[in-house]
């Protein structure tokens, strides 16, 4: 795994969301859902392992990473439990991020006071 | 009628104040900041599993996470962020970091409207559509998965 092909493909994939915000003027909430749903197809498709592997942070950094362990991890759950992984699995897989997105959120939100005016 | 012609005005006045972005260098800065923080997620990562190396794959990918999570949710408190996102664009929305900048940020902004109404109800007003998106998704590819199986 390259340190150069990790650069220029998670700058390529932030590049494509620039694109997006010229030429649709879509809003990040939206940019963020349509870059969670490519990283679900690509691992629904067995799409994502092929580039993660010389990618690497390149594509599991950008939030397309968050949407293929979200399928990820359903799909390894439903091997291992049945249906109800379908259930368990995504958040299970994805359980550290938004636990950590969240706490750290919540801490610093009661430290430090809006910047943006 | 003179409504769709105030419509129209508006509509002008509105395309005339939007903050031009000159399609070039915007999508040059998203380039180069959104790969410098893939680098930093491999950095870190790749220390990671050098300080630990009995560590499964999966746990030092989400331990990464954590810490690019933890990094940026800082540098939006302190308004470091908003600057990053000001110049780089799509280049520090669609990282991880830019999902936790979306939790962060409004989390701080509502903060006067106390902690429940405020820091926790908005702190999901961008991320709540990615998350329900995401365990939607995840579920049907889940589902599918498991009928597939049957088959």
């Amino acid at each position: 795994m390259e340190y150069l092909w990790v650069f220029l493909i998670g700058g390529l994939v932030c590049a494509i969301g620039q694109i997006l915000i010229i030429t649709t003027k879509i809003t990040s909430a939206r940019i963020l859902v349509l870059f969670v749903l490519v990283g679900v197809l690509l691992q629904a498709f067995n799409l994502f392992n092929p580039i993660s592997e010389f990618a690497g942070a390149g594509i599991n950094v950008p939030i397309i990473g968050f949407g293929a362990s979200l399928a990820k991890g359903a799909m390894s759950a439903v091997e291992s439990r049945g249906l109800l992984g379908a259930f368990t699995g995504g958040l299970e897989a994805t359980s550290a991020g938004i636990a950590a997105a969240v706490i750290f959120a919540f801490i610093f939100s009661l430290i430090f006071k809006s910047k943006t005016k | 009628m003179k409504n769709e012609k105030l419509n129209q005005a508006y509509n002008e006045y509105v395309e005339a104040r939007i903050p031009k972005t000159k399609p070039f260098p915007s999508l040059f800065n998203a380039f180069w900041v959104g790969g410098l923080i893939c680098l930093l997620g491999q950095g870190i990562n790749d220390l990671i599993i050098y300080l630990f190396p009995m560590m499964s794959e999966q746990s030092a990918w989400a331990w990464t996470l954590v810490a690019l999570i933890g990094i940026a949710s800082f540098l939006t408190a302190v308004g470091v962020y908003d600057k990053i996102g000001k110049f780089a664009g799509g280049g520090s929305i669609v990282p991880i970091t830019g999902f936790s900048n979306s939790i962060t940020s409004p989390a701080l902004e509502f903060k006067h409207e106390g902690v429940i109404y405020g820091t926790c109800v908005k702190m999901f007003s961008i991320a709540g559509p990615v998350i329900v998106t995401g365990i939607v998704s995840s579920v049907v590819v889940g589902i599918v998965y498991y009928i597939i199986g049957l088959i």
